[in-house]
């Protein structure tokens, strides 16, 4: 290795996709991991841990906000030292850049009893398909079960959230009003004999009124993803336009690819989806994206 | 909930006054007691309490039978799965 000059010392390939960021120290770099969705093996942690202890020359990890493991203090001339030894559990390098980055997600429908859609397969699918994707600028997806919204879509690039569409059967109720108590947005008031009284305006598609029923007479029409598109934070948060409701979960990746296409074809350099949006219309991204989904 | 139905329970708790999570913790507790087909009287504050307990009485299987407004609390009849 010490032979070699600066420019041959490492296989650029590896870095493609970005993942080694440049730190203060001379010679010494941020290696990003890539973690999809914030779940993580036993095994994996347990060998970025000894990798870590091996070539972090600053003795720490960081963990970054968008869920990813970071080795902090790691010299250039370890790079593919650092990429071999995690190769070795499947741990992969994860980006930065101009380029779809890994993307979040909440816990999981599979242990948490607020979740309606699962967010974890659906981070692994989307970053099997999508990432490291150059784009304008950075591109973050993120995915939340429910409307509780742990992933923040609404700071998404392009956001997914589970949605979930109650329907309420006369002839099953009882009228013992827990659906009314269940509703935190004030969606369902009881009338006289108990029964719910239904204002779809104030609903969020959550499913507590679903889950609350002890006779079934909320039972769930359908569930989906709520899209939101041109969220960011940094210097000037904008917050997501909401701009489908109900994405049937096999759509997904279209819609992405999708999205991806129009904000290659329109986005300026540096310049992040939502500004993209602001500066071309919503209304131009709706039609040319939104559209063909919205009557799916 | 229906008037004319008049459901004799088996055994009753009282948590008023007592937090989420502990007051469903202490209802399944007390579900494991029992029966399968008995009632259990679960006595429930306004608010969160009612909102999340029924939710998790649920989840465990076992089905809510009538559920009474007493103004600042709740009673609830739970059958044993």
């Amino acid at each position: 290795m010490a032979e070699k000059t600066a420019t041959q010392r490492i296989d650029l390939n590896e870095m493609k996709s970005g993942g080694f960021i440049k730190q203060n120290q001379k010679d010494l770099f941020t290696v990003r991991l890539k973690v999809p969705g914030g779940r993580i093996t036993p095994e994996k942690m347990a060998k970025i841990a000894e990798v870590a202890k091996k070539y972090s020359r600053m003795g720490f990890c960081h963990l970054s906000f968008r869920q990813s493991v970071e080795i902090i203090g790691v010299h250039i001339d370890d790079f593919d030292a650092v990429v071999k030894e995690l190769a070795a559990v499947g741990q992969k390098v994860a980006s930065c850049g101009p380029r779809v980055r890994v993307p979040t997600a909440c816990g999981g429908c599979e242990y948490n009893p607020n979740g309606i859609m699962d967010t974890q397969s659906k981070a692994l699918e989307v970053d099997e398909k999508f990432f490291g994707i150059p784009c304008p600028h950075k591109f973050k997806m993120g995915f939340s079960g429910c409307p509780i919204d742990c992933t923040r879509t609404r700071e998404m690039d392009l956001g997914f959230q589970g949605v979930v569409y109650p329907v309420w059967s006369k002839d099953l109720c009882n009228g013992c009003t827990l659906c009314a108590k269940a509703c935190q947005e004030g969606a369902i008031v009881s009338d006289k004999k108990g029964r719910p009284v239904f204002d779809e305006s104030k609903c969020v598609y959550c499913g507590d009124c679903i889950r609350a029923c002890p006779t079934d007479a909320w039972k769930d029409k359908k569930k989906g993803w709520l899209v939101r598109t041109g969220g960011k934070h940094g210097r000037h948060p904008r917050e997501a336009d909401a701009v489908l409701n109900f994405l049937p979960d096999n759509k997904v990746n279209d819609f992405i690819d999708a999205t991806i296409k129009w904000y290659k074809e329109n986005g300026k350099p540096k310049e992040r989806v939502g500004s993209c949006i602001d500066r071309v219309g919503l209304e131009k991204f709706k039609k040319d994206v939104v559209d063909t989904f919205a009557k799916t | 909930m229906t008037e004319e139905e008049k459901i004799i329970p088996d055994d009753k708790i009282d948590l008023r006054g007592v937090l989420c999570p502990i007051n469903f913790v202490k209802t399944k507790l007390k579900l494991e007691m029992m029966d399968s087909g008995q009632v259990l009287e679960v006595m429930l504050d306004d608010g969160e309490p009612i909102r999340s307990v029924p939710k998790s009485v649920k989840e465990e299987g076992h089905k809510i039978v009538q559920v009474e407004n007493l103004g600042n609390a709740y009673r609830l009849l739970i059958k044993k799965s």
